[in-house]
């Protein structure tokens, strides 16, 4: 009996092992760690629970049956971050270069499948060369049942994807569904052809980095949400994140006990607007300033900054905050910002998430690159995303919000629940002199600035629209942290539908 | 009395005036410029009117409009602060002549000490001890040797024409002032075609030494007393403090007879300050008299118990001094550290900007100037408020903290703890570097001269390094903060019933390169954390995740850290010093360990955005050879047009950003090869 206990352990270990200490050692030069040790920093403390450790490859080509290692290359299974269930799965590199083969996506979808089945998010930590090439068709279906699975989970637990490795070719695709991709500076890529084909087909010469690195997925193409130094500081964050996240779509956001009084006044916030309109300011002061604790999970930072979107706390609950940057093309909506703001409602919308829009917006960016790149579509994308969004929304317009960006920005038109303003809103259709110039075309420059004078007067302020109840009230910046908090507070019972539908056509 | 007096100023000083004239019954007029419209002084004042646009010199100093002021709302004195119009005789002419009291000495005395030249003539005649030189011109070397044994060594032997240091030498014998004279002159010839030489004495190891007179318009003449301001940057004073600890009795009564002395000799009546410098065997020297109230007046306050502004006010109206010398005590021991909004980290350039966050620590609520402390004391004089702006027209300086204790050693101590808990946030300031002054042990000695910041941080200031003894008290803090917010985080709604995680007790803490491997033992009060050298340290306070402050006792001492956060752990600030803190259990630390420094880019090859603006333009092209000091390209923020230097001969290899840019803090401006 004690023989056949400690072969459960020597096979245990043999499995831990994973491609050797030659190659864990080459891992670590490489300033990377291994899949276990990133799940022991992922998950709480022993909480790991381990699936088909001994699962190993099928392939009979190329010599492959003389070696079959234990776990085929990804470490798969369960545990909890902060006490709450989480599954996971992290590609092992020092075993084949973390290949993708049909036992190792089997397992991927073991644990996708129990996930959806009992409610919990998936982590994927990925690593991988890519497909097991010596499986040929087989590796191919495995990604293809892996992205199956990701369509299905999504909307129904959340799924992070944390690059940590390479991962290219068909393997971006999985984390392309997935809800989060963060990335490790320096020691990940991601592109779906690598740099030596890039300089084979268009003569391109780029490197790794440049293709596909973390800087260029946070800045440029927005693929990633977040980039990190290393693998520690990812998985720290990476906790931080799930703590914001409910657990699937059943489940309202998560709690957790504050110390910070709801009610707390900032004084300072009287005076955040700039006497000249035409002066930014940085709207992350009020998000902080708004926030439990000065606590903002910012998402997609580095992209798309003239609107920013991120988690803060409200009463210890999660809300989405959606805010319009004034620092940065003075806060307008362009097809960059209502993507990346429009992926961001929705991913609130359906996990449950409330929505907190700060509002600064003085209209759409003009011009030929926007027009021909399709602004008008993607800007529907985020009308869109706002009208079908049925969570508690709380709106609070501080500066401008003109034209059709006022309608966008989840306006009362829109379902919003609460909309606030600022006394120093101006929501109109544009702003006075150009509203002026049209009224009063073919008259004087002289008469125009009286006209424009007058034009402020009547519209650059938030009350001729609290006169139609567009806006529900006009609230002192300095207590907009206890309102805003209230009107969430007021919206816990909140319940709405859509008409029922297959799916919805939204303006991709 | 006067019903009403204008404050002629703005900022901090004008908000103290204020202050005082309340507690006296007086009510009081601010004035602004555009750019003070929501400023403090204004919310303070019973009235405020409006003379101008930002700059100084269309408002603030514009005679004509501050007349204009007080004619409109009736003023019956002004009080001008210092700067601006404080030292101005056509304005105290001008009040003079409109039958408005100057709260201020009259304009005679103004004009005498407003001179250099005048002020040390009468200076002399009024045996007032003057640095001693030979003006005229000298023939010889041997008249040189003469002059300088008459003078007394060390002397300073310099080309009337000089500067820069050329043509300048310091001789302590007779055979270097022989040498120094022939080298200096020939030097002088060459470099500026003009071989006049003179001789004054060499003052060593100097230290600027001030002392306080108050006179009456009835001929009685006090001092309280000296402050010592040797802490300098630039000419620009940093921390004050008072008294001295460098004077003895028989200097100081010395010194204070001789500036009373001089104070009458123009028949002085209102508060002013005689500056002396004073050297290693405690000669003093006359410099010049300011005659106004003195930015560092509140150490002297603290000290006497004396509210000078008041006294100004009360002989302004014309009544005799209430005190005598011999009712003059110095009582105690004050600081002051001038917060500026410079950065000390960018060679102490003005920042300028929105205060994000503004809390002074808590003031002593039983003090206020004119009363003489007994327990220790916060005062800080303040302009300016949180949510408030910073604009470029005005002084960089945004308040003076001051603290009081029994000695010295209590005054430094509370000064520390008080600029520990200041928080300044939104702009660049110099709260760290003030921090690493109060902990030099040659200033904690008293040992300083006005060269102090020069030879102590020959190479700017790069924030404190702190000793293991010192981390490891932070340790243990952060490690016993930790713990507490770890908790919290196990407590989120959706957990797992029973298999909850369970935060352990094993920490490893690593912070400015050093780790610490600690084990913590909490209970109610607090938490004792056993270092694995067998040293422990135990914890109390009643932080909570997310406060920005925390305020600790680690065995039985006060610790504040200003706490931030950080990817994975904390940023934390004390003592001048800015730590990066990771506070994770053993394995992870184990793991933490593997991960390769990463060091930060090389930026000397860059040319980085020093404060966020737009490119107006671009001087230069890629390849092109630009030399030291070659402007590169202009920045416009806040309407000011900054021009950016070549620090170095260098050839541009790249250009990121051109004209219409805008660009934030450390974009990349260009690169050089």
């Amino acid at each position: 009996m004690k023989d056949i206990l400690s072969e459960l352990e020597a096979r245990r270990e043999d499995a831990r092992q994973g491609g050797g200490a030659r190659r864990i050692e080459a891992q670590h030069a490489k300033g990377k760690l291994t899949a276990r040790e990133r799940i022991e920093l992922l998950l709480d403390e022993d909480s790991f629970e381990e699936f088909d450790m001994f699962v190993a490859h099928r392939c009979a080509d190329f010599g492959m049956q003389a070696q079959r290692p234990a776990g085929d290359g990804v470490v798969t299974g369960w545990g909890t971050i902060n006490g709450r269930m989480v599954y996971v799965f992290s590609q092992d590199f020092t075993v084949f270069g973390g290949s993708l083969s049909e036992t190792h996506a089997q397992k991927i979808c073991k644990i996708m499948d129990m996930a959806v089945q009992n409610g919990a998010p998936v982590i994927g930590i990925n690593d991988s060369g890519g497909a097991r090439i010596q499986e040929g068709v087989a590796s191919l279906a495995g990604y293809a049942e892996v992205f199956q699975r990701n369509i299905m989970a999504s909307g129904v637990v959340p799924q992070i994807s944390v690059i940590m490795g390479p991962c290219a070719g068909g393997a971006v695709y999985s984390p392309a569904m997935t809800d989060f991709i963060f990335m490790v500076k320096d020691t990940s890529y991601m592109f779906v052809t690598g740099p030596d084909v890039v300089k084979t087909v268009t003569n391109e010469v780029v490197t790794a980095e440049e293709l596909g690195g973390a800087s260029t997925h946070t800045k440029k193409s927005s693929v990633a949400d977040g980039a990190f130094e290393n693998d520690v500081e990812a998985l720290a964050e990476v906790r931080r994140l799930v703590d914001f996240l409910p657990l699937n779509n059943r489940e309202k956001p998560p709690v957790r006990p504050f110390f910070d009084d709801p009610a707390r006044a900032e004084t300072s916030l009287d005076t955040l607007i700039p006497a000249n309109p035409n002066t930014p300011y940085d709207m992350k002061e009020l998000i902080h300033k708004l926030a439990d604790e000065g606590d903002f999970y910012e998402i997609q930072e580095d992209f798309a900054k003239n609107i920013v979107t991120g988690f803060v706390r409200l009463e210890g609950q999660t809300v989405g905050v959606v805010a319009n940057q004034p620092m940065v093309l003075a806060g307008c909506l362009d097809i960059d910002s209502s993507r990346k703001a429009a992926r961001f409602v929705r991913f609130c919308d359906a996990f449950e998430i409330p929505i907190l829009t700060l509002v600064d917006v003085p209209g759409f960016l003009p011009g030929t690159s926007q027009e021909y790149g399709g602004v008008i579509k993607h800007g529907a994308k985020l009308l869109f995303a706002y009208g079908e969004a049925t969570v508690p929304k709380v709106t609070v317009i501080t500066r401008k919000a003109y034209g059709g960006a006022y309608d966008v920005m989840a306006s009362k038109h829109l379902r919003g629940d609460f909309n606030y303003a600022w006394p120093t809103a101006e929501i109109a259709v544009m702003g006075a002199k150009g509203a002026t110039e049209i009224i009063h075309r073919g008259k004087s420059p002289e008469e125009i600035e009286a006209e424009t004078k007058h034009y402020e007067d009547r519209f650059a302020n938030p009350f001729v629209a609290a006169e139609k109840g567009f806006i529900d009230e006009v609230i002192m910046p300095r207590n907009t942290r206890k309102r805003v908090a209230r009107a969430f507070a007021s919206l816990r019972g909140k319940q709405l539908q859509n008409p029922w539908k297959k799916h919805d056509n939204i303006p991709l | 009395m006067f019903k009403k007096i204008l404050i002629a100023n703005r900022g901090e000083i004008a908000c103290r005036v204020i202050k005082t004239a309340r507690k006296m019954g007086i009510k009081t007029v601010a004035i602004y410029s555009d750019a003070d419209k929501q400023a403090l002084h204004v919310q303070m004042a019973d009235e405020a009117v409006h003379i101008g646009p930002p700059p100084a010199n269309q408002s603030y100093i514009v005679i004509d409009k501050v007349m204009a002021a007080v004619k409109e709302t009736g003023a019956e004195a002004v009080h001008p602060g210092y700067g601006f119009l404080s030292e101005n005789a056509k304005f105290a002419e001008a009040l003079e002549a409109a039958g408005v009291a100057f709260i201020g000495p009259p304009k005679g005395a103004i004009e005498a000490m407003g001179d250099k030249i005048t002020s040390k003539k009468i200076a002399q005649d009024a045996n007032v001890s003057t640095v001693p030189g030979y003006m005229g011109l000298i023939a010889d070397a041997d008249e040189a040797v003469k002059i300088s044994n008459e003078i007394g060594y060390p002397v300073m032997i310099k080309a009337s024409a000089g500067g820069g240091g050329k043509g300048m030498r310091i001789a302590w014998t007779d055979e270097e002032a022989r040498e120094g004279f022939q080298s200096s002159k020939n030097e002088a010839a060459s470099s500026f075609g003009d071989d006049r030489i003179f001789i004054e004495k060499f003052v060593t190891q100097p230290r600027h030494i001030e002392i306080q007179v108050l006179c009456d318009k009835h001929g009685n003449g006090i001092y309280l007393g000296e402050r010592e301001c040797s802490i300098q940057r630039r000419n620009q004073k940093v921390i004050e403090e008072a008294p001295s600890p460098f004077l003895d009795e028989a200097t100081r009564k010395a010194m204070g007879e001789q500036a009373v002395a001089l104070a009458q000799a123009v028949d002085y009546a209102s508060a002013g300050t005689v500056e002396f410098i004073v050297d290693g065997d405690r000669n003093f020297y006359f410099l010049e008299m300011n005659t106004r109230l003195q930015v560092e007046h509140p150490v002297t306050e603290l000290i006497t118990g004396v509210d000078l502004v008041e006294q100004m006010i009360r002989v302004a109206n014309d009544e005799k001094l209430s005190m005598a010398q011999s009712d003059v005590k110095l009582h105690g021991w004050a600081m002051e550290s001038r917060l500026y909004a410079e950065d000390p980290y960018r060679g102490f350039l003005p920042s300028i900007g929105r205060l994000t966050r503004y809390r002074p620590p808590a003031e002593t609520e039983s003090y206020s100037p004119g009363v003489t402390p007994s327990a220790p004391v916060v005062r800080n004089d303040t302009g300016v408020y949180e949510g408030g702006e910073i604009s470029m027209y005005y002084d960089p300086m945004i308040a003076k903290l001051c603290t009081w204790g029994a000695d010295r050693a209590e005054a430094i101590e509370e000064m520390r703890l008080a600029l520990d808990r200041f928080e300044v946030e939104g702009i660049g300031h110099n709260l760290p570097f003030l921090s690493a002054v109060y902990d030099h042990p040659k200033f904690i000695s008293g040992d300083m001269t006005t060269a102090f910041i020069e030879e102590e941080y020959p190479d700017g200031f790069e924030g404190v390094t702190l000793e293991r003894g010192a981390l490891a008290r932070i340790a243990a803090a952060a490690a016993a903060m930790n713990r507490v917010a770890e908790i919290r985080r196990t407590r989120v709604s959706g957990r797992m019933d029973n298999h909850e995680r369970r935060v352990g007790t094993d920490w490893v803490v690593t912070l400015q390169g050093e780790s610490f491997t600690v084990t913590i033992d909490a209970d109610h009060e607090g938490a004792t954390v056993s270092f694995d050298d067998g040293s422990n340290h135990r914890v109390e306070s009643d932080w909570t995740p997310g406060q920005p402050l925390a305020v600790l006792m680690v065995d039985g001492a006060p610790l504040v850290l200003k706490v931030g956060k950080l990817p994975g752990g904390f940023r934390l600030r004390t003592r001048g010093a800015e730590l990066k803190v990771h506070v994770r259990p053993p394995r992870q630390a184990e793991l933490a360990a593997l991960m390769p420094e990463k060091l930060p880019p090389d930026t000397s090859k860059m040319l980085l955005c020093p404060m966020p603006g737009l490119i107006v333009k671009v001087d230069v092209e890629v390849g092109q050879e630009v030399q030291e000091g070659q402007a590169l390209c202009t920045i416009e923020a806040m309407k000011m047009e900054n021009i950016l230097r070549a620090e170095k001969r260098s050839v541009v290899s790249k250009i990121n950003a051109g004209a219409g840019d805008s660009l934030a803090v450390d974009d990349v401006i260009m690169e050089f090869e």
